[in-house]
């Protein structure tokens, strides 16, 4: 809500400064987001009046005036074709400072300017060249324009909560004033006027619940060239509302003035009664503003004998409207209820002032007095013969005054302090809330009842809160943590995902955080047969599916900084992947699967660049060096094996899937070719994902112990088919060899020259100890002779003397 | 005993021209070796008289003890540069940059939920996560935002169906643990949230949340306040910091309030980041609702609780002077590099 300080100033005038002020608001829980000014600083451009007009010697659409200044006359030469002797007008005169310009003397066309007449546009107040700005006859000729217009006023924008309806209008701010500095506010009187005209239109109500009053007057015969004062003009402005005309004019600045929105119909375009009812689905409506709208069902209309005339409480219709020729209106203040439009004008793609007021709470009480406001206000700019009042009201559903209870001892469990009786029936004399205190169980209680306008006060701690907010959050005590705690197990077999990241950054990863939402296309180029969740309003079609894996956001980040001449990358990220799990139809929150995973990438050279480094790139197991590391901290690296990956995403021949116990939970490898082409990389790039549960059950370590006695170490070397695992080998020594083997390695795998181009050679070092005593020769020798004789047989190998 | 002194002072130029281990050996050799002039001297000593034998020897025992004194400091010296030497031969360019010494970096968003966890297990909380594609129920309904509510245009929310939708907020998490935990109850919930936002330098369509929780029996404003301040007197590693609280509205919480701190970037004397008022608005927070508690079957009459709520993003930005959300989502190395 924007407003002009002079005109809260109206109402309540406290002795302090714009900032003081400003810091009130905010203080007060109406956050002030921004103070403005309503124009640049204006000078020496005075109310002036034109004496005389001549042709111009030597320019057609340019003329000569002599303007009176208020000092002097002055020759202006004027281009306007709105102007005529004896008309106020705005002269800018030499040296004057405009927004956008310094007025100099000047010669046009030959003749000499000593000034400007200015445009709305030109004083910056406006949109409005279409000519000269025209001032009122009784403007004081010779008064700076900045003092005529008030310019030296703030602008300031306060940013409400929901719950404070009541303050989108400058009364319901002056209120807020009004408390803070202990001040009465003056209301405008608005006593009604002398019934000219026995004119009425008959309303009926058919759903109280949503309008439960509707408060109209007919006023005829009003003047339709009469235009909207300055004042007003100027005040609707600085509330960043258009003039449009006087009647629109009025009814807006009511509106803003008591936060009660209201609407005038031509009358003679009326058909009959009016009738406030709720909606059949598909009625058609053509609004104010042009746009055609079929009705939702259930949407709360205002109707005539001919059908729909406006989304109550949302925007007329145009049928109805008025105009420039309008000569008798009906004004509408009505009540509707805010639960029957909240969410209402969304739902029709609108957004209104008067819907934004009725959705946050109108007071219910309002109406009549708004009505005589602006009938007041009409009365003044355009005449007219004032009907009677008419107020149709449904005592059912009108809301009635609340009393909500407030218990002593409710305000020190809250806040952590109790406040003295006394000051809480102040604080509340202050809101205007009527207390009467009682003893009821052993508590003191406050019976406070509510005024019409405070919608949001219903239950006990609404009260605790308006008292907290008058008395001061920052006198309130503050009291530093302590609690008597519970504390839990601390759950060893859980590795922090810290430890995770922490490690990956250790080994040269860089943390990246991507979107939660990809391009599904991208989805599906990794994995085709994944079931996507899907958004119904995305951003954009790049950001419309949850992701299913971390891999696109990572291959995007992989690119950015490709495209930015960095050709050694790493990155990984921990984050919710989310799929539909299979077999579902309906879409529910049990059937999605959302799962922590850790995923990175990697590509480019092996190590930094550096004078030392070989200048190689990375390659497949350079990338399982990290995988096994990561593995190697669930506590039992054991527990992983892993096999050729199907995924499509991956080079078959370079690509693994993780087992854990048999089953998967990860996998990595070599982007395929097609992929890596897709996105435009010019070198390998490599990925791993692993679901972060497969460290959810770490095993507590328990220690062994060490043998003393000395170790044995046999090397074999085995001729095998190249397609023979190197696992699949130690797998099998490890089956033959007894509990005496501890280290097994292959520290040597050659294919090439000397060996049959079909076949590798493997060498594997193979490490005995006894924990209980030294082990012999012959110890060793017998195992070996059974793990070279179950390779043989199995692997069709020859071992290599 | 000419020869003796002759021998002896031969010797003891030879040992003093010797300039190397091997050099040294041989002079040694000549002399004390098994054939060596004062061996042979040595076994001369049988065939003198028994009157003179003893002088004798002893005089040449003495050449010899010299003679390896002034071998042995020879052999020092020359060891002393041979070692000299070596070290000379060894020196390197220790300028030079290591072996593959590339440390990764944290993401300021995590650093920033490290040091805001860390106070908080620090002071008993536990960290608690939750979905990130939550129900109608849990992200609104139990957090008394129904349907329509004026709320609702604040939290502009991404839906999969009418139901179904990403969190606007981690306060969901909250609803979660009321709902299975009884109090005392001490969280705080970490996580993603989303709002249909086009991104710009301040907006982001996804950012995180700390959410925390407190249900008690005896929990009051005063409280909020206390953790509220000293968390962020921590945080900001300012023990004077200036706290405002200031009246808000949040559906789930009464009172309620936005927390502002004294602007750390110009210490409140008006600068870009705080928009020229002195203050960073960095939190809100509120006493939870009565209704938020009923909903999860809390009594509100037995347990009261409070609840705060703060942006790691923004506390990043202050913290690391960063100036453009999109930078967190962009991933370029030259951004992530400066957060070891």
């Amino acid at each position: 809500m924007k407003f002009s300080e002079i005109w809260l100033r109206e109402f309540v005038n406290p002795d302090i400064d714009t900032q003081t002020l400003t810091s009130q608001l905010t203080m007060a829980g109406l956050e002030v987001d921004e103070v403005s000014l309503p124009s640049t600083e204006i000078k020496n451009v005075f109310v002036s009046e034109i004496v005389s007009i001549a042709e111009h010697p030597d320019a057609d659409n340019l003329r000569v005036c002599e303007v009176f200044s208020g000092t002097e006359n002055l020759q202006i030469v004027c281009g306007a074709k709105n102007i005529r002797v004896g008309m106020r007008v705005v002269l800018a005169t030499v040296d004057a400072e405009l927004s956008d310009r310094k007025i100099k003397k000047t010669k046009i066309r030959g003749t000499q300017s000593y000034g400007m007449l200015c445009s709305e546009k030109e004083l910056g107040i406006g949109d409005d060249q279409s000519g000269v700005m025209e001032l009122p006859q009784e403007a004081p000729v010779g008064m700076q324009i900045s003092e005529y217009l008030k310019l030296e006023d703030s602008i300031i924008d306060v940013d409400l909560t929901p719950n404070r309806g009541d303050c989108l209008s400058i009364i319901g701010l002056a209120r807020e004033v009004g408390l803070m500095n202990g001040l009465d506010i003056s209301i405008p009187s608005a006593a009604d006027l002398n019934v000219s005209a026995p004119d009425t239109v008959k309303v009926n109500l058919f759903a109280g619940e949503d309008c439960p009053r509707f408060v109209g007057r007919v006023i005829k015969d009003i003047s339709p060239r009469a235009a909207t004062p300055i004042w007003m003009r100027e005040k609707l402005r600085r509330s960043g509302i258009r003039s449009v005309d006087p009647i629109v004019d009025v009814t807006n600045y009511v509106m803003l003035e008591f936060g009660q929105p209201l609407h005038a119909y031509d009358l003679e375009k009326l058909n009959g009664e009016i009738t406030v009812r709720r909606s059949k689905k598909g009625e058609a409506l053509t609004l104010l503003d042009g746009t055609e709208i079929q009705t939702h069902e259930n949407s709360l209309l205002i109707a005539d004998d001919s059908g729909p005339i406006g989304l109550a409480g949302i925007m007329g219709g145009q049928r109805t409207a008025v105009s420039k020729d309008t000569n008798h209106i009906f004004l509408e203040s009505a009540f509707f209820s805010p639960l029957s439009l909240a969410g209402k004008a969304r739902s029709y793609g609108l957004s209104t002032d008067a819907a934004y007021r009725f959705e946050r709470g109108v007071d219910w009480q309002g109406q009549e007095q708004a009505i005589r406001r602006a009938t007041e206000l009409l009365q003044e700019i355009v005449g007219g013969e004032v009907g009677p009042i008419i107020n149709q009201s449904d005592e059912v559903y009108l809301p009635e005054l609340k009393k909500v209870n407030l218990r002593k001892k409710q305000i020190r469990r809250v806040l952590g302090v109790s406040i003295e009786d006394e000051k809480v029936a102040e604080i509340f004399s202050r809101l205007g809330f009527g207390t009467t205190a009682h003893e009821i169980e052993e508590d003191f209680v406050w019976e406070v009842s509510v005024p019409s306008h405070r919608f949001d006060i219903n239950i006990e701690v609404d009260l605790i809160e308006e008292l907290s907010r008058v008395f001061g959050y920052d006198i309130l005590p503050s009291r530093t943590p302590s609690a008597y705690l519970k504390m839990f197990p601390a759950n060893e077999t859980i590795i922090s995902t810290k430890r995770m990241a922490g490690h990956l950054v250790s080994r040269g990863y860089h943390e990246a955080i991507t979107y939660s939402f990809v391009d599904a296309e991208v989805s599906r180029s990794l994995d085709p047969k994944i079931k996507l969740v899907e958004l119904i309003n995305p951003l954009s079609k790049e950001m419309s599916a949850m992701r299913s894996s971390i891999w696109p956001g990572l291959l995007k980040a992989l690119s950015h900084n490709m495209n930015r001449q960095r050709g050694r990358v790493r990155l990984f990220e921990i984050g919710l992947c989310f799929s539909q799990k299979e077999k579902s139809k309906q879409l529910s929150i049990s059937n999605i699967d959302q799962r922590k995973r850790l995923a990175f990438i990697a590509s480019g050279l092996r190590d930094p660049e550096n004078w030392a480094s070989d200048g190689k790139r990375m390659d497949f197991y350079d990338l399982k060096g990290d995988v096994e590391s990561l593995l190697a901290m669930s506590g039992d690296q054991d527990q992983f094996s892993f096999v050729r990956s199907a995924s499509l995403a991956l080079n078959p021949g370079q690509s693994a899937d993780i087992l854990l116990k048999g089953k998967p939970v990860g996998l990595f490898g070599l982007l395929n070719t097609d992929l890596q082409k897709r996105w435009g990389f010019r070198q390998q790039v490599f990925l791993c994902e692993i679901d972060l549960f497969s460290f959810a059950n770490r095993k507590t370590a328990k220690s062994k112990e060490i043998s003393r006695f000395p170790e044995i170490r046999r090397d074999l070397a085995f001729i095998v088919d190249k397609e023979v695992g190197v696992s699949d080998l130690l797998a099998l020594i490890r089956k033959c060899s007894k509990k005496w083997l501890v280290e097994l390695t292959g520290f040597d795998v050659y294919e090439g020259k000397g060996i049959d181009s079909k076949r590798k050679s493997v060498g594997l070092g193979l490490t005995f100890q006894g924990a209980s005593r030294t082990l012999t020769d012959s110890d060793v020798d017998k195992i070996i002779e059974k793990v070279v004789s179950a390779i043989k047989t199995e692997y069709r190998a020859i071992l290599r003397e | 005993m000419a020869t003796l002194e002759n021998i002896l002072e031969r010797a003891a130029a030879e040992i003093s021209a010797a300039d190397s281990l091997v050099a040294l050996d041989e002079t040694r050799v000549r002399y004390l070796g098994k054939k060596g002039e004062i061996t042979q001297l040595l076994k001369q000593l049988g065939k003198m008289s028994k009157v003179e034998r003893p002088k004798a020897g002893a005089q040449i025992n003495d050449a010899k003890t010299e003679l390896t004194r002034i071998l042995e400091q020879r052999r020092t010296k020359i060891e002393s540069n041979v070692y000299r030497e070596q070290l000379k031969s060894e020196v390197i360019d220790v300028s030079l940059p290591g072996r593959r010494s590339s440390l990764g970096s944290f993401h300021p968003i995590t650093k920033v939920l490290d040091r805001i966890e860390d106070f908080f297990t620090g002071v008993g909380y536990m960290v608690v996560e939750g979905p990130e594609i939550e129900d109608d129920y849990h992200n609104f309904e139990a957090l008394n935002i129904p349907a329509h509510h004026p709320a609702r245009a604040m939290h502009d929310t991404f839906y999969f169906s009418d139901e179904l939708l990403l969190r606007t907020h981690t306060s969901p998490v909250q609803v979660r643990v009321m709902e299975v935990q009884e109090p005392p109850i001490r969280i705080i919930c970490p996580g993603r949230v989303f709002r249909v936002d086009q991104p710009d330098p301040s907006h982001l369509p996804m950012f995180h949340q700390v959410e925390g929780l407190v249900v008690d029996t005896d929990v009051t404003f005063a409280d909020l306040k206390g953790t509220i301040v000293e968390f962020l007197r921590v945080f900001f590693e300012r023990e004077d910091l200036k706290v405002r609280f200031r009246p808000s509205y949040f559906p789930f919480t009464e009172p309620s309030a936005e927390v502002d701190v004294h602007c750390v970037s110009c210490n409140s004397s008006g600068c870009r980041v705080c928009s020229n008022t002195g203050w960073l608005e960095v939190m809100g927070a509120g006493m939870v609702h009565p209704k938020v508690l009923e909903y999860a079957g809390i009594d509100s009459e037995k347990h009261s609780g409070m609840a705060f709520g703060m942006g790691p993003d923004r506390l990043a930005m202050l913290r690391y002077s960063v100036s453009d959300l999109r930078d967190y989502l962009d991933n370029d190395l030259r951004f992530l590099e400066q957060f070891k």
